[in-house]
């Protein structure tokens, strides 16, 4: 239970430092209202803006009031687009679970398989294919794969369509294209888990009982080398998560990375904000859980608190 | 490695040499000359990797490309290289409150995905190449300042730190003269992997409209027009992509190879 309160309590820490950065960022430029006007407002619009919003008041309580605010989960209303910024962004949020999950699908089924691979046929000619493999895809700009996988499938084969969220095949090629720097680091992982366990005493015991190097593996191995690879798999999902900026620019994919550069281009600051702070918050729980679940599922560490 | 280190002098030539190297002025358009494939010229102008949108010269740019790239990443690494070293040292040195508030925030940077910290900061700043590198300089430190922290602690309790400070040296004299040493290895090999992380980003973000503004050529915004013509001019995503590739292998490789170096326990793992 200590470990359980501890882990929260850092949390709570990292949540509250990362509203704390991203306030003082959008308040880097200076005036924070220009960051919100449209292009070609007088003075006075902005000076009424500026008062509106707040941001002639000391900057501690700005700060105090923007604290509130986002204790209330309150993203404040769009200027560009006359919605609550939490609207715009939760309707995008579907689109980028989508891609993240589908990358994931590609990352764990390539990245596992090819890290135990590596570590059972190890200095073999198969680990070191797939070394080759692993160093290129963790080399491998997001975009420009994006762009290659549209050019072959899409232009010259036909097969996938190149941009747009119409099915679940539209899905395919951005699900690649993020997922191949993540499986990289999978395989990594997997491989030095797979090594760690395989030298332990326990598997010496297998063999000796008559088990097949093969079904020692599968039996024991496998099992206890999932724990630290479970908890990188956590980690990279907030890596996808912001992969997806790049990815989804280049297959138009109507995400909330789209929606950021989108919200730069269009001046509504309040929105690219608000995303930043959703990554990061999932960012943040997602490692909180994968934490917790490692001490669950590993008596060691539960019986060491 | 052979093959690995004269690539990367290759590049840093290209990037070094552009002007020299160059066909043609990486900025001249040509509107007549638009999208032509690789090979293709006049009687005058010969065009090896063909033109892009503008009619101008695809090699040429991809050379100044190579400068935009190394400078950026070269700039910002020594940037968050000093800031980040400066903090763990003084944090592990320290300690007490200093040491908690500079890794509470640590945490809390690493907690923003860099990516989107980088988008976000560039965004409001405005892009240009000197923000480009302060933004990825001043959100990349906290690496080094974990890895600078840990190391320090490591360090500060051997017996030759205790008698230089009993011998009377100051603070700053122990932590530069006598500490900062002895954590260069590690820190180096951060720094390797952050050069080639960096060289992504530069060419990510100016891919976003977010680094290096037209007209100046960038590895990313060459592509970003790429993207656009994908159909008719697969050479404006195709050659400057594999530089960017090829390149960031190169870098990789070398991490790889100076980490087994540093740290030997580490040989042929991952």
């Amino acid at each position: 239970m200590r470990h359980l309160a501890g882990r929260v309590g850092q949390a709570a820490v990292a949540i509250f430092g990362v509203l704390t950065i991203v306030f003082f960022v959008m308040r880097l430029s200076g005036d924070p209202t220009l960051l919100l006007v449209p292009e070609g407002a007088s003075a006075e619009q902005i000076a009424a803006l500026r008062h509106a919003l707040g941001f002639d008041r000391p900057l501690w309580v700005q700060y105090l009031g923007y604290i509130r605010d986002l204790a209330r989960l309150d993203l404040g209303q769009s200027l560009v687009q006359r919605a609550s910024v939490a609207g715009i962004v939760a309707e995008r949020i579907p689109y980028t679970v989508a891609l993240a999950a589908g990358a994931l699908v590609v990352a764990l089924g390539v990245g596992i398989p090819a890290g135990i691979a590596m570590a059972v046929w190890r200095g073999r000619w198969v680990e070191r294919a797939l070394a080759g493999l692993v160093l290129a895809g963790q080399s491998l700009p997001t975009f420009w794969t994006g762009i290659l996988l549209i050019l072959l499938f899409g232009v010259q084969l036909g097969w996938l369509p190149t941009s747009g969220a119409d099915g679940v095949q539209a899905l395919v090629l951005p699900s690649i294209a993020l997922g191949a720097v993540t499986m990289a680091s999978f395989a990594r992982m997997t491989r030095i888990a797979v090594l760690d366990e395989l030298s332990r005493d326990y598997v010496a015991a297998a063999r000796a009982r008559g088990l097949s190097r093969a079904a020692a593996v599968r039996r024991h191995v496998l099992r206890n080398a999932a724990i630290p690879v479970v908890t990188i798999a956590a980690l990279e999902v907030g890596n996808l998560l912001a992969g997806a900026v790049i990815v989804e620019t280049v297959f138009a994919w109507p995400g909330i990375g789209q929606l950021a550069i989108q919200a730069i281009a269009a001046r509504d600051f309040l929105v690219v904000q608000s995303v930043v702070l959703f990554v990061s918050a999932v960012y943040i729980g997602i490692n909180l859980l994968a934490d917790l679940a490692y001490a669950w599922i590993d008596p060691r560490i539960r019986a060491a608190r | 490695m052979g093959l690995v280190f004269v690539l990367l002098a290759g590049f840093v030539l290209a990037a070094l040499g552009a002007g020299l190297l160059a066909p043609a002025d990486p900025l001249r358009q040509s509107l007549l000359m638009r999208l032509r494939p690789p090979g293709s010229g006049t009687a005058t102008l010969y065009y090896p990797l063909g033109t892009d949108d503008l009619g101008r010269d695809l090699l040429s740019r991809i050379l100044f490309g190579a400068r935009a790239s190394l400078a950026v990443a070269t700039l910002s690494v020594s940037v968050s290289l000093l800031v980040g070293t400066s903090l763990g040292l003084l944090a592990g040195w320290v300690g007490g409150w200093v040491s908690a508030v500079i890794m509470r925030l640590v945490d809390s940077m690493l907690s923003i995905p860099a990516i989107l910290l980088a988008v976000l900061t560039v965004a409001v700043l405005g892009p240009s190449f000197f923000n480009l590198v302060l933004v990825l300089g001043l959100t990349r430190w906290p690496r080094y300042t974990r890895v600078a922290y840990a190391q320090t602690l490591q360090v500060a309790v051997l017996p030759y730190i205790r008698a230089a400070e009993m011998a009377g040296c100051s603070a700053p004299r122990i932590m530069l003269r006598h500490i900062l040493p002895n954590i260069a290895g590690p820190l180096m090999v951060v720094a390797t992997g952050e050069f080639g992380l960096m060289i992504l980003f530069e060419a990510g973000l100016s891919f976003l409209g977010l680094g290096i503004q037209p007209p100046y050529p960038s590895w990313g915004s060459i592509m970003s027009v790429g993207r656009q013509y994908v159909a008719r001019a697969w050479w404006l995503t195709v050659f400057p992509g594999a530089c960017l590739f090829v390149l960031v292998l190169c870098i990789n490789v070398c991490g790889d190879w100076l980490r087994d170096r540093v740290d030997p326990r580490s040989q042929g793992r991952g």
